[in-house]
């Protein structure tokens, strides 16, 4: 996904200061700390990828998002990033809200379960779809709530959260949403991918 | 011991006030190098040694004929890689390694200054072994590390001297001396101060040395630094040399003829007196107390970059310990990097061959060296 990579690298401004939670094994902090002047740091829950991390010399802490963002002051960050690890989250609102705190801005970027092969997937086979993108079984996943794009546009509106830039990706092809093309957006893209910020 | 000839020392001319209040000047600290400073002397590590420790972090201690404390971790190849950089550890003042302690003879007496030697602390420490930058006129270390006391050094040496130090890896300790842990620093010095043979710490003039009572210490002590899985799958309930037990009070069990020796080969190259001076510098160390509760404060100057690891079986300076520097760093936006290594070794996992440890060492600072002073902008 190193699309999803130079998205996220176009939305950031120069000279900030950037978080990565879920940081993985540092692919997205490395790309990043090639391509623009940041500071950036790492929260992973992973003891293996928290350990690649640091052989890199990536500054990135092991620790569980669920709990452990609390340590943040607020707004000591202008971006915090979250790529496809939302759906990952036992309480959804609670971590968006600690990005919120934490980052001027955040940058969250989900898999869509609203395209088009999920919803024949299921409408065919009539089992749960497994994908490239969400290679998992209904019974291993550690993807725990799933949305649509326009699932997430919808709670943002609902909590009073503004989408700065919302942007869709589907295979190298990248294109704006707004809510005119929505509909169609969130039947063909794999990925959406949202600047957002408490209103 | 022999060859104590061999002990390296700077004689420290400065006057040094003690947090006592007392004032030091003209004393040895002892020390130890390991590779080569380059010619820019930007690639000088200080080593800070533990409790047990002294300066023979490497290679063979010239004192006791035995390995250096960290030959896992100093050395050609290893992450502190002496091939490429110039590693210095020097003994704390207060140990028996030839720095200024309680051993040291008394000009006037000629007797070993025993418990008139003054209270000393983590903070006098530190102070102590900055003289050795200005030795080797070294202005900014790439690294200051150590593990338990020695973690607690990185600390306060972060927290005294801001921009001394390029990156700080403090492994294994804490901010603050817990209850637990004063508990069993005293259960090791009133087992010392209960052998008749310490005599109100002047002891020494012929040889009678409070050995029973400082074994007992390092026996109890040494307890606290394994895990309770790591000693059942080291030694289990298994007996020593007979198929029964003995219905007596020799040792019967493994673990019982482990913990006699481990006593045993303690006296013969630490100090009593020594172990009393720096027990109680561990308790008495609390760097967020130092600055009124927010041990942030004590980072805030500092522009060095952290990397800090616990052990996942470590009791004695557990997780959550490590984990409250690290929440105190990132409170004020420091670079900070965090590791807790799984092992079973117990708080001894840091001096042991934990591959997960060493192998995560060894690459953050071949990369971190490369980053800040190798790399072509």
């Amino acid at each position: 996904m190193k699309k999803e990579f130079k998205v996220i690298t176009e939305l950031i401004e120069e000279n900030s200061r950037v978080l990565d939670v879920g940081c993985g094994d540092g692919d997205l902090m490395k790309f990043l700390l090639q391509n623009k002047t940041i500071d950036i740091r790492g929260l992973e829950i992973s003891k293996k990828n928290v350990q690649n991390c640091l052989s890199k010399g990536l500054a990135v802490i092991e620790g569980n998002a669920e709990n452990d963002l609390s340590q943040f002051p607020n707004n000591s960050f202008d971006y915090v990033v979250l790529s496809q690890t939302l759906q990952a989250f036992l309480n959804t609102e609670r971590v968006i809200n600690e990005l919120l705190r934490i980052g001027k801005r955040a940058i969250v970027t989900i898999p869509n379960f609203g395209h088009w092969k999920m919803r024949l997937h299921l409408l065919i086979k009539g089992t749960m779809p497994v994908t490239e993108v969400l290679p998992y079984d209904w019974h291993n996943t550690p993807n725990l709530h799933m949305c649509s794009i326009k699932d997430f546009f919808i709670f943002c509106e609902k909590r009073n959260i503004k989408i700065f830039r919302s942007l869709a990706l589907n295979k190298e092809k990248i294109s704006s949403i707004d809510l005119s093309n929505l509909g169609i957006k969130n039947l063909i893209s794999e990925l959406g991918i949202f600047l957002i910020e408490n209103k | 011991m022999n060859n104590l000839s061999k002990i390296k020392n700077i004689i420290v001319k400065n006057t040094q006030k003690l947090d006592c209040g007392m004032e030091i000047s003209n004393f040895p600290l002892a020390y130890e190098t390991y590779g080569k400073l380059n010619e820019k002397k930007d690639n000088a590590i200080l080593v800070f040694h533990a409790l047990s420790g002294d300066q023979y972090a490497s290679g063979i201690n010239p004192v006791t004929n035995k390995e250096g404390w960290w030959n896992h971790a100093v050395g050609a190849g290893k992450p502190f890689d002496t091939d490429k950089f110039f590693v210095i550890c020097t003994n704390v003042i207060g140990g028996c390694m030839g720095s200024y302690g309680p051993n040291t003879i008394d000009s006037n007496t000629k007797k070993p200054i025993g418990t008139n030697f003054p209270v000393i602390t983590i903070n006098d420490m530190v102070n102590a072994q900055y003289n050795i930058l200005d030795f080797f006129k070294i202005k900014k270390l790439f690294a200051v590390t150590g593990g338990s006391m020695g973690g607690m050094q990185v600390l306060q040496f972060v927290s005294n001297f801001p921009d001394k130090a390029q990156v700080a890896i403090p492994i294994a300790c804490t901010a603050s001396h817990s209850a637990q842990n004063i508990a069993f620093n005293e259960l090791g010095r009133q087992a010392i101060m209960a052998d008749e043979n310490w005599k109100n710490g002047l002891y020494g003039e012929n040889k009678n040395n409070p050995d029973k009572g400082l074994a007992v210490a390092r026996m109890a002590a040494h307890i606290t630094y394994l895990s309770k899985k790591g000693l059942q799958e080291k030694f289990g309930r298994k007996l020593q040399e007979s198929d029964d037990v003995k219905f007596g009070f020799d040792a019967d069990f493994q673990i019982e003829s482990y913990l006699r020796y481990q006593g045993s080969m303690f006296v013969d190259r630490f100090d009593a007196n020594s172990y009393l001076y720096i027990t109680r510098a561990m308790d008495y160390f609390d760097l967020t107390k130092q600055f009124n509760g927010n041990l942030s404060k004590a980072f805030e100057k500092s522009k060095t970059k952290f990397f800090i690891i616990s052990f996942t079986s470590d009791w004695l300076y557990p997780t959550s310990e490590n984990r409250d520097i690290v929440i105190a760093l990132n409170a004020i936006g420091a670079d900070v990097g965090f590791v807790e290594i799984k092992s079973d070794k117990g708080h001894d996992s840091f001096l042991l061959n934990v591959p997960d440890f060493l192998g995560t060492l060894k690459n953050y600072l071949k990369t971190t060296y490369f980053n800040l002073n190798e790399k072509r902008i």
